[in-house]
């Protein structure tokens, strides 16, 4: 069972900065996610985009700034759970709570932090007979990229217009015995570089394209061999270990829902005028997931929610214990990896 | 102070709505629905306006407006589902006082 002072439930911006919060406050993180890398919406959705409302930030990237984050969290050593959705909840009678994921992943933590964003991101489905049976154990279709090791010498068949499969392509096309993509226009839409480089790949021959093209069905009995690709009407068969579809994802608020949380317009109530708490003692909600009067969905306020969230778990695991709040610039940052950053000393030294 | 046009919705429910739409503020049709919540909050406007998710898509009815779509759009519509030959995504349709007596109709959720 993996142990941590705060589990919180989504690794975007915002659950990433409670991180930096917390670790202030000698506070351990844990933090779960559904999709495989950390970075929630700005990883998976939009990368490589500006975001031009982070103070300080006239223009970040995205992506940059969700490496940002990992590198200003480091020294306090979260740990995660990435690939699996947060999906029981049961509340000890010592307070502390355990979740459990879709896989089986047990964590006990003292306070939970819901910093779940839209909600879990479900990858949109081709409608294709047979596709239920292909997608469970192994048998072939696979909605996410997790461990690309995976697919190192086999035959792989990947559909999508947009950046992941355009990205995805591209990182199979070095690890795969054949790549083929499989797109219903002949048009993709991604990052120039992107489609640049899969133009190149196509030209080498190490990425094969069918476009305008449809995966139609599926042969196997056992698991996936081939698909069939329609093209221009007429049918091909193609040889594969592993179908990729990427049509993108939607977000759905999953299992949260059922904890006997108080939703409101799909999102967790919580108590703005103090500390960000749900109905349930102990669980708080942070970001775009909750709601109350006046909210924005904006990464800003979730930073400042996730702060005063990390104040209250202090005060609720430390009942009495006095602290007062620090400025980083004049105490610094021990991890608890035993880094110090601190600001550097002035010099006390006369000028003849 | 500018002009605000009416645009008539039809939500999901099959309810037809007569709204004013502010054309001074920068607004798209998909912030329209969201600002009378005309669809549940979480359900339109997923992505927050990149065309992106196709939750704000919509039925033009008439022909107050062009139903050519910009690239991104086209591209979207392209994998999404319900569409139809007169589908747009209320994102990309700006506001503006052309828009006077437009008729839509919210799309079913992706």
């Amino acid at each position: 069972m993996i142990q941590t002072d705060i589990l919180i439930i989504g690794a975007g911006p915002t659950g990433l900065f409670a991180v930096f919060e917390a670790g202030l406050l000698q506070l351990k993180c844990h933090i779960i996610d559904a999709l495989p890398q950390p970075g929630g919406q700005l990883a998976e959705l939009y990368p490589k985009k500006p975001i031009f409302d982070i103070p300080g930030y006239p223009s970040v990237l995205a992506g940059d700034l969700v490496t940002n984050l990992m590198e200003q969290i480091k020294q306090f050593q979260p740990g995660f759970t990435l690939g699996e959705t947060a999906e029981t909840i049961q509340k000890l009678e010592d307070g502390t709570f355990i979740v459990t994921t879709n896989e089986g992943t047990k964590h006990q933590a003292k306070a939970i932090a819901i910093a779940g964003g839209l909600g879990t991101f479900e990858p949109r489905k081709p409608i294709l007979k047979d596709i239920e049976f292909y997608e469970k154990e192994d048998r072939g279709v696979d909605y996410f990229v997790k461990d690309p090791e995976k697919y190192r010498g086999k035959n792989i068949v990947i559909a999508g217009g947009g950046d992941s499969a355009l990205d995805w392509s591209i990182f199979l096309s070095n690890v795969a015995n054949s790549v083929t993509l499989v797109h219903r226009r002949n048009e993709f839409r991604g990052a120039l570089d992107s489609v640049e480089k899969v133009q190149e790949l196509k030209n080498a021959g190490k990425i094969k394209l069918v476009t305008p093209a449809e995966v139609v069905g599926f042969n196997g009995s056992e698991r996936i061999t081939a698909v069939d690709i329609e093209v221009n009407g007429a049918r091909m068969k193609v040889e594969c270990d592993y179908f990729i579809p990427l049509f993108g994802l939607t977000p759905k608020l999953g299992p949260i829902a059922n904890w006997g949380l108080e939703i409101e317009k799909n999102a967790i109530k919580v108590n703005n005028a103090l500390d960000y708490q749900t109905n349930i003692d102990g669980i708080y909600a942070i970001g775009d997931v909750n709601i109350y009067p006046g909210k924005l969905k904006l990464i800003l306020c979730g930073f400042h929610e996730a702060t005063l969230m990390c104040q209250s778990v202090y005060n609720r695991i430390n009942p009495g214990k006095r602290y007062v709040l620090k400025y980083t610039t004049v105490s610094g940052v021990d991890g608890f990896d035993g880094t110090r950053k601190e600001a550097e000393k002035a010099v006390v030294k006369s000028i003849d | 102070m500018s002009q605000d046009v009416t645009i008539f919705i039809t939500d999901r429910n099959g309810v037809k709505h007569e709204v004013l739409a502010p054309t001074d503020m920068n607004m798209n049709i998909m912030e329209l629905i969201r600002s009378y919540e005309l669809a549940e909050e979480g359900t339109v406007g997923v992505c927050g306006g990149m065309a992106m998710c196709a939750s704000c898509q919509c039925y033009i009815l008439n022909d107050v407006i062009s139903l050519e779509r910009n690239p991104d759009e086209e591209a979207m519509l392209w994998e999404a589902y319900h569409v139809k030959d007169n589908s747009r995504l209320g994102c990309q349709i700006p506001i503006t006082v052309d828009l006077e007596g437009l008729e839509i109709e919210i799309a079913p959720e992706q």
